[in-house]
């Protein structure tokens, strides 16, 4: 059998995919963690409670409505922005004068009644969710064979990361948003009318994590554990790379992934741990996170 | 244009302003003078709306705006250039040039802006905090004179700039008082405003002290030194 460093080769592509894999979750959530950070200051503790309802929105669609995928990844996303903006409205606006610490409180208990209402309704063991019939089978890569729905969910968090990373740095919306997150009293004296800007950067960043559960459904059962099983990973990678880092959250969610995936081969004991192990090493060398503009 | 009537503005409980009155007609550079803390900065926060609490009247135009927030201050037409200058780190030149909505027609177009300003043309991808201090004054003043606000709030431009660059700014005042904007400007420096202005409130204690026309500032002198302490 074909080895790299002493191990066989299809172990350690398998590992490295489910690495990806995982990591284009990371990516997603963090990403939107970065956005929301950066303009609300507060650490959205809902948002793992939001990837899990963007699965359950997409379940329900075809359940009830009989609305497939491809229609779910844009509607389940739309619906969960639209449930983040009266979340932003009726609840989290209310608490930007006082301190981070009660946007944290908040929209944990949030966590913990979206998924508890979840679990109230459905139960903890999960319902499945078809792969859409275009994206079944796989394909022989030649050293492995690739899954094709694994294949799509890491190229298409892959996108929606450009196309975010695009929107923030290279439009004028990202330029008034990146603007608001340095200033935004200043940014409203310019005739932004900034509270709009933050109820929608809300809504944005939510409904990343709902698209990435939407991806998510068909790989995982769709639970409502789902959410809360990613998201203290998720929380380290944020750390790692920075809080509110754009590219930081993009990068180091792939790069984490993937080093998960690979200490699956070499070492599978420390797997569960070695992010944080990371993060205890950046945190030492490098307080502000990779990607993070020290204080 | 603008008349400002019993304002109070307070931070937290910390009561700045005592009751500040003053007139700026359209067309003029009028100026607050007065010491550092006398509450010029805090007279031009509370115009924009970005004081915690305020009181009292502002009348823009005839329309009071007391109760509007600081965007739709803006969009009022008037337009804000603070002490700090306000350039944004992570905006380019062109970026930040083009953040502040367009409020109404017959701001100046970007072609006129790079005449006025033409260091700004040069550093255009620049990091807008990569610039000098110099020409992040020119960079603040002209993202204001885009938007089409005719009443613009200039807070010490002057603060910290070589000699040279003051007299740019103080070109640069004169030309737009030509081309129909009205100024309001905070200034530490008489002699400065004296080369721009119509018109000097003197502020002291988070109140209108004193007003003397421009004419008249030789006159006063003596007066001038006193409150100003110099
Ligand atoms: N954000 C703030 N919070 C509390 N007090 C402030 C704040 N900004 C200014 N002050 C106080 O208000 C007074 C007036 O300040 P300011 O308007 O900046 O004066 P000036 O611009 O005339 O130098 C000062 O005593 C200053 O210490
Ligand atoms: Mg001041």
């Amino acid at each position: 059998m074909f080895m790299i460093l002493g191990y066989p080769a299809p172990l350690m592509f398998g590992q490295l995919l489910l690495g990806l894999i995982n990591g284009a979750f990371y990516a997603l959530l963090s990403l939107g963690l970065a956005v929301i950070f950066g303009m609300l200051n507060i650490v959205n503790f809902a948002h793992g409670a939001l990837f899990m309802l963007g699965a359950f929105v997409a379940w329900g669609l075809l359940e009830y409505l009989g609305i497939g995928y491809w229609v779910a990844l844009f509607l389940a996303p739309l619906i969960v922005g639209v449930f983040g903006v009266l979340t932003e409205k009726l609840l989290i606006r209310h608490l930007y004068k006082l301190d981070h610490l009660y946007g944290l409180l908040l929209t944990f208990g949030l966590a913990l009644i979206i998924e508890g209402l979840a679990r109230n309704q459905y139960g903890s063991s999960g319902m499945p969710y078809r792969i859409p019939a275009a994206l079944q089978g796989a394909t022989d890569l030649g050293f492995m064979f690739l899954p094709n729905y694994r294949g799509w969910v890491v190229l298409a968090a892959a996108v929606m990361c450009l196309i975010t990373w695009l929107v923030i740095e290279k439009t004028s919306v990202g330029a008034t948003l990146r603007a608001a997150t340095e200033n935004a009293p200043l940014v409203q004296a310019f005739g932004v009318n900034v509270p709009r800007l933050i109820t929608l950067t809300y809504a944005g960043g939510v409904a990343l994590a709902a698209f990435a559960g939407v991806l998510a459904a068909p790989i995982y059962s769709v639970n409502p554990n789902m959410g809360a099983n990613f998201i203290i990973v998720v929380f380290a990678v944020v750390v790692i790379g920075g809080m509110g880092s754009i590219l930081g959250s993009i990068v180091t969610g792939f790069g984490l992934g993937i080093i998960e995936g690979l200490t699956k081969v070499f070492y599978p004991q420390a797997s569960a741990t070695v992010i944080f192990l990371v993060m205890v090493i950046v945190l030492l060398a490098r307080p502000a996170g990779l990607f993070g503009k020290a204080a | 244009m603008l008349e400002v009537r019993g304002l109070n503005s307070w931070y937290g409980e910390s009561h700045i302003l005592h009751g500040v009155d003053f007139d700026v007609q359209e067309g003029e550079v009028v100026t607050l003078l007065g010491r550092n803390g006398a509450g010029k900065t805090t007279t031009m926060k509370s115009i924009m709306g970005l004081v915690p609490r305020r009181q009292g009247s502002i009348r823009f135009k005839g329309q009071e705006t007391l109760s509007l927030r600081p965007d739709e201050i803006a969009r009022t037409g008037i337009a804000f250039c603070p002490e700090e200058r306000g350039i944004f780190a992570s905006l380019n030149v062109t970026e930040n040039l083009m953040l502040p909505r367009t409020v109404a027609p017959g701001g100046l177009d970007l072609p006129t802006i790079y005449t006025l300003f033409p260091n700004l043309k040069e550093r255009a991808s620049s990091q807008g905090t990569k610039l000098s201090g110099g020409e992040q004054q020119m960079l603040a003043i002209a993202r204001i004179l885009r938007t089409g606000a005719k009443l613009l709030l200039l807070d010490e431009p002057t603060e910290g700039l070589a000699p040279v660059i003051v007299q740019q700014i103080g070109r640069t005042i004169r030309e737009i008082k030509q081309r129909g904007f009205t100024v309001l400007l905070v200034e530490q420096n008489f002699r400065f405003a004296a080369t721009v202005a119509d018109r000097h409130y003197v502020v002291e204690h988070g109140r209108v002290i004193d007003m003397i026309p421009n004419a008249q500032l030789e006159a006063s002198m003596g007066k001038l030194h006193g409150y100003l302490g110099v």
